[in-house]
């Protein structure tokens, strides 16, 4: 059983997924923050890895990104820091990220490299289904790595099914039709919710894009096994140099935990 | 319009066509949809009808009545005779730039304006470089009584100012891409991130053969009537249905692939594909894709891109901002892998070169972009016996000031 697996049996509701782009907002932070995270109460880490183009995000995303490239963050750095990762960080971590730099790496590389640094699972929004069925899928799963497909309020029941078939460790809910960091209301997104509740899923559900404070949090999370947060954490980061400060802060305003 | 009839795919034929992609919108090996699930519903419900709305009589009958009367086609294929005895053969000039608008983008955006009426949006959305595909996508727009929203980049803004003046005089809202390089290739990140944005009331118009399929194999179609032409109008002039060779400058690559088309299974006929080469190809200022990309994914689609090492897409360079861009359609990657059309590329100082020569020879300003085909014509060795057909994708008025700081500098 994958860790994502065993976090889900021991804990499937208010499940906190934090997002950070590695690199950002210094090179070395990547690990500092990832501790800060768990120390703070996230339950897993969503870590992107920077990218020149990134198609499904907003404009906070992008500028962490942005930076961190300019920090200097590649892939390769990327698995050189997170060699030290495990076992000091003990909650799971998925890699996020686009097709590109992943194609350049070698897709077989980034995996194994991925599974050697103890990482639990991948999220690359622009692997398409078909891709991923025929090729990369098979690639991933050899390497004991979770992968986990997006569905939005436009995925009909039956695509959101085939996608489940296919996703393992959770499933990504869209909150909207957007890009990150959209201030959208979760209240509006219920009846969304409650359909992939109902569709008697194998996977849990986690709500990400927009979630940003104690409101939305609790009502993504009314129908769902949690949610993911990204845009309002990368703000929160940039309001001080302190960043276990800045991290406790945030997630407490969140879970009030 | 047989361009436009023609549903089959390479599968199922017995030799597989060069022209149409598999089920899954792939060229070889490259190709395919590489979106985001934001964006599936949008792309899928253009796989599912772009062939079944172009092909149906009324659809076709409103394209070419536009063609016609609108976009003023079919344009010339015109005998270069002074150009022609320079290089001691045949060659023949296909005008797209004496379409409306003054490039061969307009014969796309009138395909998907019509495409998108049918698809019941109201809201159009596209990317521009050079500012051609947003004017001609602005102009359909003005035509059809459609909102228009062009993403340009920052720099590309300043630099093109007249057909920004243009575009908005035409109605179209220009919003600058800020991010990245602030270049052609963000404001295509920006007009995917609208459409994602905007999932129900929006047509993105894509302006090259780029993009996730059906949008490279739908605007090949669209442009194919250009090589259509070609084929009757060099039989009317020479009896033979077959030039020689095809020389046509790539961005992204959709003038070529329309002036490619019907000849891409006519083994015969040697493409001949010009990229920008910059300041040269070793110089670090280029945007010759198949020369320094590799495989990769961009823009939704897998195919040659230029990046670095650690798979970041660089910023590329060319003087002339429609060939700007680190990629090349899926169709074009493949066409270069496989040995089917040969890859040259020239400079910005062989593209100034070539467009003087042009003006003095024949009378005709050419697009900095397509100055690039002609430039190709001093790398090969011609006889008087071939027959030459040069796509001229576009008019030089938009590089006006481009022209004018090289005859400052002694052109
Ligand atoms: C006149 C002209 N030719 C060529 C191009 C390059 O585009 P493509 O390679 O898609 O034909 C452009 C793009 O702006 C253009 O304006």
């Amino acid at each position: 059983m994958s860790r994502i697996n065993k976090l889900f049996e021991s804990k499937n509701k208010e499940v906190l997924n934090m997002y950070c782009t590695a690199g950002y907002p210094r090179l070395d932070s990547t690990l500092e923050i990832m501790a800060a995270l768990q120390e703070g109460g996230a339950d897993l880490i969503e870590l992107g890895m920077p990218y020149s183009d990134p198609l499904a995000d907003g404009p906070v995303i992008q500028a962490s990104g942005t930076k961190a490239l300019e920090n200097g963050m590649t892939l390769a750095k990327l698995f050189e820091q997170l060699e030290k990762m495990r076992p000091a960080i003990r909650i799971p971590v998925l890699l996020m990220g686009y097709m590109n730099p992943v194609l350049q790496y070698g897709f077989e590389k980034f995996c194994a490299d991925a599974a050697a640094a103890g990482v639990d699972g991948l999220i690359l929004p622009d692997l398409p289904m078909y891709e991923f069925e025929t090729e990369y899928g098979a690639l991933i799963r050899r390497h004991g790595l979770d992968f986990v497909f997006l569905v939005t309020p436009e995925t009909s029941d039956e695509r959101v099914r085939r996608v489940d078939a296919l996703s393992s460790g959770f499933l990504y809910a869209v909150s909207s039709s957007s890009t990150t960091g959209k201030d959208k209301n979760m209240g509006d997104q219920q009846a969304y919710f409650k359909r992939l509740q109902g569709l008697g899923l194998k996977n849990p559900v986690l709500v990400g894009f927009g979630i940003r404070d104690r409101q939305t949090f609790l009502d993504a999370c009314r129908h769902t096994n949690g949610v993911i947060i990204g845009t309002a954490y990368i703000k929160a980061l940039d309001a001080g140099p302190d960043i276990a400060a800045a991290t406790r802060t945030f997630i407490h305003s969140i879970t009030r935990k | 319009m047989s361009a436009i009839n023609d549903s089959k795919t390479s599968a199922g034929t017995q030799k597989p066509s060069f022209r149409t992609p598999d089920a899954q919108g792939y060229y070889g090996k490259f190709g395919g949809a590489y979106i985001p699930e934001m964006l599936h519903r949008n792309v899928e419900e253009l796989r599912t009808r772009y062939l079944e709305i172009m092909h149906s009589p009324a659809f076709k009958k409103e394209y070419q009545n536009l063609l016609r009367d609108y976009v003023g086609r079919p344009t010339p294929l015109y005998l270069a005779r002074r150009l022609s005895a320079q290089y001691h053969t045949e060659i023949f000039l296909k005008r797209e730039d004496l379409c409306h608008t003054g490039a061969h983008k307009v014969n796309n955006t009138v395909g998907q304006i019509l495409l998108a009426e049918r698809l019941g949006k109201r809201r159009i959305i596209a990317e521009t470089g050079a500012g051609q595909h947003g004017v001609a996508t602005a102009t359909v727009c003005a035509l059809k009584g459609l909102e228009c929203i062009v993403f340009m980049g920052e720099k590309d803004i300043a630099r093109q100012a007249p057909n920004v003046a243009r575009m908005k005089m035409l109605g179209a809202k220009v919003i600058p891409a800020t991010s990245g390089s602030k270049t052609l290739k963000d404001a295509t990140n920006e007009a995917i991130r609208d459409w994602i944005n905007n999932p129900n009331d929006t047509h993105y118009i894509i302006g090259s053969v780029v993009g996730p399929h059906p949008y490279p194999d739908m605007v090949a179609r669209f442009q194919s009537v250009i090589s259509e032409e070609i084929r009757t109008q060099l039989k009317r002039e020479t009896g033979e249905e077959l030039p020689t060779h095809v020389i046509a400058c790539v961005g992204g690559g959709s003038n070529a692939a329309g002036a490619f088309y019907h000849f891409l299974d006519e083994e015969s006929v040697e493409l001949i594909a010009v990229e920008a080469a910059g300041h040269g190809l070793t110089s670090g200022m280029s945007a010759a894709t198949t020369q320094l990309g590799r495989p990769g994914v961009l823009h939704g689609s897998k195919s040659l891109v230029m990046q670095t090492a650690d798979g970041q897409v660089v910023e590329p360079h060319s003087i002339s901002a429609g060939l700007d861009y680190p990629g090349i359609g899926p169709l074009h990657a493949h066409l270069y892998e496989s040995g089917r059309a040969t890859f040259l590329n020239a400079t910005d100082e062989e593209a100034l070169r070539a467009a003087f020569g042009l003006a003095k020879l024949e009378g005709i300003i050419p697009a900095l972009e397509s100055a690039h085909a002609l430039a190709a014509l001093d790398q090969l060795s011609l006889n008087e016996k071939d027959r030459v057909v040069i796509c001229l994708s576009g008019r030089g008025d938009k590089d006006l000031a481009t022209y004018m700081h090289a005859m400052e500098g002694g052109l």
